[in-house]
């Protein structure tokens, strides 16, 4: 729960609408919803490097993995685990 | 005697770039209007750049670069940039948008293949994004790619690619009828490959820039760039991230470089009796100039010591400096245009040179608009005070 909130809140800073707009469940798909600008992608990826110390690999690169704030959980998980 | 070996990092990266300043105002510098005007950048000197490291300075030593951390590699682009802005385009095109995005999201076979042959010159690297149809909105190439057993078969056109006419290995970016984009390498030779040089251009005109065609081309699977699906979303991201960094840093050596024109013309050409130097108004100029050349430089190191420290809005800070920059850039050349009377006006000198240079910055890698609502969305969440719980 603690990582899917510390994603959540990585994901609003990043955010291009107005908070009010931006109303998104752990299941959304935050590309599909239009949030996020086209250098989204490449900065959750550093992000999720940086902040968990893990590397992502060509394999992981499937955008489900980072679709939503589940899914990029679960790939931390799996990548630290 | 000290040996490079016993140097520190920042010893050696800084001697590196000394390097290359020397270098550039030796070498460069003076052939900057003879490329300029003959529409070529010559091959001696990119095989001489290519013995010294130059073409891959900011890749691992490991693949033959020089390993330079991206604050050096900044101030290496900008002593480029200074001589040449063809040279440094060449740099951009080969080092910063193929050779970064390879190096992240190629496989060990792709970059262990290409990355040695690029820093040796063997092969020349060109990134072909843009088509006649799209621009800004890249995601929407029209160039298809349909897989067909064990290869992927390419149709479309590719438009301003800056060393389309010369480069033999191209990252070319190409959707599929799924909507996914993906990004390949193409070998010049692949049957169906066609380069056209394009004439005609403001700027950039040594830079080989050409429309590319492929009909029909035939790409082996194992010339896939990261995962399919994953072209726009990683591989272009990356590469303009870093493109916009190589401009940013662009913009800081026309400036400088214009700077540097508009005092030495303003010291010695005189009116009225005086040195243009000592009229209050031409001193506003150079004053704004060089202060705007600073804050741009100040604003590169910035972004050069996130990207370094990978600290989370590099992107970001990179996007304000190219952003920032490039428009310094245009408009302390189009002083130095002004400074310069009519002899700013010709190829004598080099100020109208710098000024159509410099109008080039504001549109690549993505356009000052772009760059704005990018920066805009940005600071609407980061600056509102109603965000800040
Ligand atoms: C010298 C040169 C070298 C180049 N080299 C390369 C290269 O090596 N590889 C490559 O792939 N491409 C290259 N390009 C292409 C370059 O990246 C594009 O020209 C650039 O992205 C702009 O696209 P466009 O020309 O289609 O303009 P458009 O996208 O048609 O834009 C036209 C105008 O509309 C504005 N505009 C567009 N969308 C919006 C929006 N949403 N909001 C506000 N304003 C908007 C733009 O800012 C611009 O002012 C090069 C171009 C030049 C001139």
């Amino acid at each position: 729960m603690e990582l899917n909130q510390k994603i959540r809140s990585f994901i609003e800073s990043q955010l291009v609408v107005f908070e009010d707009e931006a109303k998104f469940e752990d299941d959304d798909n935050i590309f599909e919803m239009g949030f996020v600008n086209s250098l989204f992608a490449m900065q959750l990826l550093e992000y999720i490097e940086s902040e968990f110390s893990v590397t992502v690999d060509n394999d992981d690169l499937d955008i489900k993995n980072f679709s939503t704030v589940n899914n990029i959980s679960a790939l931390v998980n799996r990548k630290v685990g | 005697m000290s040996h490079i070996l016993d140097l520190t990092q920042e010893e050696r990266q800084a001697q590196i770039v000394a390097g290359a300043e020397r270098f550039a105002e030796e070498q460069i510098g003076p052939r900057a209007r003879e490329f300029d005007e003959a529409g070529v950048l010559a091959d001696d000197l990119i095989q001489d750049m290519a013995a010294r490291g130059y073409l891959t300075a900011n890749l691992p030593t490991e693949y033959g670069g020089l390993g330079l951390d991206p604050v050096y590699y900044g101030l290496f682009q900008q002593a480029i940039g200074k001589a040449d802005c063809a040279t440094r385009t060449l740099i951009t095109v080969h080092s910063a948008l193929c050779g970064e995005s390879l190096l992240r999201w190629g496989n060990e076979e792709q970059k262990e293949l290409w990355l040695p042959r690029m820093a040796k010159g063997e092969s020349l690297a060109a990134f072909a994004l843009s088509e006649p149809n799209v621009g800004t909105d890249a995601k929407s190439v029209e160039t298809c790619y349909r897989k067909v057993g064990d290869t992927y078969v390419l149709n479309g056109n590719k438009k301003w690619i800056s060393f389309g006419d010369k480069a033999d290995l191209f990252v070319v970016i190409a959707g599929n009828d799924q909507g996914q984009v993906s990004a390949f390498l193409v070998e010049r030779d692949f049957p169906g490959v066609t380069t056209r040089p394009l004439k005609g251009m403001l700027a950039g005109r040594a830079t080989h820039i050409a429309m590319i065609e492929f009909d029909n081309v035939e790409v082996p699977v194992a010339n896939l760039v990261g995962k399919e699906g994953g072209g726009f979303k990683y591989v272009v991201s990356t590469a303009l991230d870093h493109g916009r960094y190589s401009i940013a840093w662009a913009g800081v050596s026309i400036a400088q470089e214009a700077v540097d024109h508009m005092v030495s013309y303003a010291r010695q050409r005189k009116q009225f009796g005086k040195r243009l130097a000592e009229f209050q108004l031409i001193k506003g100029l150079i004053a704004d100039a060089t202060t705007e050349t600073h804050a741009a430089r100040a604003l590169c190191l910035k972004a050069g010591e996130m990207r370094k420290n990978k600290a989370q809005d590099a992107v970001m800070e990179t996007t304000m400096a190219k952003y920032f920059a490039s428009k310094v850039a245009m408009k302390v050349a189009t002083d130095c245009v002004q400074v310069h009377g009519g002899n700013g006006c010709i190829s004598d000198y080099p100020a109208e040179r710098l000024f159509r240079e410099a109008k080039m910055l504001e549109i690549i890698e993505g356009t000052s608009q772009i760059q704005q609502e990018i920066i805009s969305g940005y600071a609407l969440r980061k600056y509102s005070k109603a965000c800040k719980r």
